[in-house]
């Protein structure tokens, strides 16, 4: 029985012993993982870039960052013979940047669409994304873009078909 | 016409709402019992005028009324009729009217199934229910009536339900997740009317658990079909994005696997009172939260709702309201409820302390990422970043690592003292045999040894292991091993339903570290003919074919899958065209098998007869659903206890004969 005969040698009450060793294991511990956890986040965040910060230069190089912007009509273009695509976004104010992604783009990915990138911006200023992200309801805009420009969604049937850059043929 | 009756009916609910919240608990204040007898029949009329209002908004789906505005944005006349049903909660209005009708047949729920409670304590829990239920119909009316026509405009057809959401997954996931969501009141009513009385005892705790319960096994199965739904639906092949609303639904989760132990030892041993009491308040407040995030879309994800500022500060101040009421209320009536603790260092007390601190340490380590990227917003005045999975990863894994090591010993840990050489004697076999097994079945099944895999299937193994070792002491006295074995279901339902709850534990932890270390994809460029191999199967691309479904059209590829030269099966993955919207879909085509999923999505097409194809090998994805699913069986196990009901009876009996005192007493 180890916890008997440590009660009768303690000074102080043994339970009050015993809770302030417990309260003193859980203020570390909380106090070890809060640490650890601000460290993870300093660590993992990816600041959101519109593109007139880029163009100026005001976004670090080869940092993981998130850019988003329209893209632009007319400028998707594809590599033969590999996944390799690039495009410019667009804030629609003037300022572009040219993005290339190696993979597969997502559903609602289309000229005239806005999207927001997670990658990282080249010395050279092209922005090589890993991932490209498209929102699911054509009628929502990210949080990001939606500062940008008002979009009003798409009623009854003014819904424009063609704007996404691919039909499928039948 | 119909729809204004909708509107009518929510009216006339909220009506009702404002009597349940006033009458019940003045009758508790003034001692009139009929004013507190009440609360079950105000409480069946919100039920009915909400039910009646969503047959409503139902009916002017079905029959294509788009002069309905959440119908024309949200149906046409093309859709197939299963989901002109479906499509009802497809949107925000639609579904925040089921949520509401769902917290209205929670209320009802109680009131019928509380014959044990002492009057006044279910008047207070049927006032607070019907509080809540005010702030939610009041949301409605004032921020998102469903009922809000086009007029005289209406267009002449809708522009349909999103593609996305034309699917089974979709149909169930959100009824499964607002059940839980909003069961989570009833825990959250019963602690505040508990607060109010005063008698914050094991008896709280009792009636309590079984709802918790309850709503916790909904809450499970809704986020397994919405991860479930994730894979197959949106062609990524992943499971858990860490999303904002992912988020949302996770926080309330963890914090209420939490309340579910704590009640426990609340109920068994009377101590950890108040702290049960702020996870009950702390459950519920992370439902409006997760309804914030949500509905407010301050936040990106991939599925919020449109942002609408207005309706996140409605649900922000209601959210204020609710916990500052109720932390008001904590704070004057807390220092009341004194528990005695008696319990040594290692007990199960104390076990089941660790399991709370490390849930709610895990909770606030989501919900700082979650929320972060407000803070930074506001702190900086309008700087936009985004926290990473990497971070939640880092986070979350250790964290419940060590809570599924302390799970394997909180069962065999004894209430009040538990030695250490004695917990030791049990686990140190049991230890060898499991790092054994990690080794061991990992390398057999792929052939290669990976540190996650083999963490991962120990700790499995480790839980399942600890959870028969401890069935077997619990049947030990029993003399052969027959009797032994029919003496197992006589453990109890509670007890039966936490084994299997942490055995579905188990089998999640296995499939998710099998799926993320084992894993195998590639995006490849295909024309017909070519061949690609991943995890050991050959996938072989012969061409595409149009489709046509009843609104939409597609280009369906046809992949042949081979293993060893053999062909074995043919995967049809789709592109489907939705015109009313102009959306494109993909629907994956997956072979699943308990121990594997082929998964093949297409992506476009890049010129030529080129496609685009993602192909995934998922070895034991299946597991981490599986195990939600038993998790939430051995949550309704626990609940339906004949010990509850047991308990209820004679609960019943003794106030009956007490009133029946009563009467003689005032006659």
């Amino acid at each position: 029985m180890p916890w008997g005969s440590k009660r009768k040698s303690s000074r102080m009450h043994p339970k009050r012993k015993q809770r302030l060793l417990v309260i003193g294991v859980l203020v570390g511990g909380v106090g070890l993982t809060t640490a650890l956890v601000l460290n993870a986040l300093n660590e993992n965040i990816n600041l959101f870039y519109p593109p007139d910060q880029i163009v100026a230069g005001m976004a670090p190089v080869d940092q993981r960052i998130r850019a988003g912007g329209v893209v632009v009509e007319g400028s998707v273009f594809r590599e033969t013979g590999s996944m390799m695509v690039s495009f410019l976004i667009s804030d629609l104010d003037g300022s572009e940047v040219p993005v290339t992604f190696e993979g597969i783009l997502p559903n609602l990915f289309g000229e005239g669409q806005g999207i927001v990138a997670n990658g990282r911006l080249g010395a050279d200023g092209v922005f090589v994304a890993s991932e490209v992200l498209a929102k699911h309801d054509e009628n929502y805009m990210p949080a990001e873009l939606a500062a940008m420009r008002g979009r009003k969604p798409p009623m009854g049937n003014e819904v424009d078909s063609g704007s996404n850059g691919y039909s499928a043929g039948g | 016409m119909i729809p204004e009756l909708g509107h009518f009916a929510l009216a006339l609910a909220l009506g009702f709402a404002l009597l349940l919240a006033f009458v019940p608990i003045a009758g508790t204040y003034t001692g009139r019992v009929v004013w507190m007898r009440s609360g079950g029949s105000l409480a069946a009329g919100m039920f009915a005028f909400l039910l009646l209002s969503y047959i409503c908004l139902t009916y002017a789906f079905l029959a294509d009324d788009f002069s309905v505005a959440y119908v024309a944005q949200n149906s046409n006349s093309l859709l197939p009729i299963h989901y002109k049903f479906s499509a009802v909660w497809g949107a925000h209005e639609g579904s925040f009217l089921l949520w509401t009708l769902i917290m209205a047949g929670w209320t009802v729920a109680v009131a019928l199934r509380s014959q044990g409670l002492p009057l006044d304590m279910l008047a207070r829990v049927l006032g607070v229910m019907g509080l809540i239920s005010i702030g939610f119909i009041l949301f409605m009316l004032l921020t998102s009536n469903p009922f809000d026509r086009l007029l005289p405009m209406s267009p002449a057809d809708g522009s349909d339900l999103n593609p996305q959401l034309q699917d089974f997954g979709l149909i169930v996931h959100p009824p499964m997740l607002y059940v839980g969501y909003v069961g989570f009141s009833v825990a959250f009513a019963f602690a505040i009317a508990a607060l109010m009385s005063g008698r914050l005892d094991a008896a709280w705790a009792r009636w309590s658990r079984p709802w918790t319960n309850v709503a916790w096994a909904f809450l499970t199965v809704g986020i397994a079909l919405g991860s479930w739904w994730a894979y197959y639906e949106l062609g990524w092949g992943g499971w858990w994005f860490w999303d904002a609303v992912e988020n949302a639904s996770f926080m309330p989760w963890l914090v209420g696997t939490a309340l579910i132990h704590s009640l426990a030892v609340t109920e068994k041993r009377g101590v950890f009172r108040s702290w049960t009491v702020l996870l009950a308040i702390a459950t519920f407040s992370l439902v409006l939260l997760g309804a914030f995030i949500v509905r407010s879309g301050v936040l990106t994800s991939v599925h919020s709702f449109a942002v609408d500022p207005e309706r996140g500060f409605y649900i922000m101040v209601f959210l204020l309201l609710v916990v500052g009421g109720s932390l008001a209320l904590y704070a004057l009536r807390a220092p009341v409820m004194r528990a005695d603790a008696n319990y040594d260092g290692l007990s199960r007390e104390v076990m089941l302390l660790v399991n709370n601190v490390l849930l709610v340490v895990a909770t606030a380590a989501v919900l700082l990422g979650t929320l972060y990227p407000l803070i930074y917003e506001a702190m900086t005045g309008g700087d936009k970043l985004s926290v990473g999975p990497p971070y939640f990863n880092a986070v979350f894994v250790p964290l419940m690592l060590l809570l599924l090591i302390a799970m394997a010993a909180g069962p065999l840990a004894r209430w009040k003292r538990t030695s250490f050489d004695e917990l030791w004697r049990q686990l140190a076999r049991i230890a060898v045999v499991s790092v054994a097994l990690g080794v061991v079945l990992p390398l057999m099944f792929a052939g290669a040894l990976d540190l996650w895999a083999v963490v991962g299937v120990s700790v499995a193994f480790w839980i399942v292991l600890s959870l028969i070792q401890d069935t077997l002491s619990r049947v030990a006295h029993k003399g052969d091993w027959s009797s032994r074995l029919a003496a197992v279901p006589k453990l109890g339902a509670g007890y039966l339903g936490m084994w299997v709850a942490h055995f579905g534990i188990a089998v999640s932890v296995i499939g998710i570290s099998m799926v993320v270390v084992y894993s195998d994809e590639r995006d490849v460029r295909m024309m017909p003919g070519d061949t690609v191999e991943v995890g050991g199967w050959d996938f072989r691309f012969d061409g595409i074919r149009q489709v046509d479904g009843p609104n939409w059209s597609a280009d369906e590829g046809i992949i042949t899958v081979l293993k060893n030269g053999r062909e074995r099966m043919t995967l049809l993955p789709q592109k489907r065209h939705y015109p009313v919207r102009g959306m494109i879909m993909t629907q994956a085509a997956i072979n699943p098998r308990l121990t594997r999923d082929l998964y093949v999505a297409l992506g476009e097409p890049l010129g030529g007869q080129a496609w685009a194809v993602r192909v995934h090998y998922k070895p034991f994805v299946r597991w981490i659903w599986l195990g939600a699913l038993l998790m939430a069986l051995g949550g309704v196990m626990a609940a339906v206890d004949r010990r509850y009901r047991r308990l209820a009876e004679r609960a019943a009996q003794r106030r009956e004969s007490v009133a029946g005192n009563l009467a003689e007493g005032t006659s």
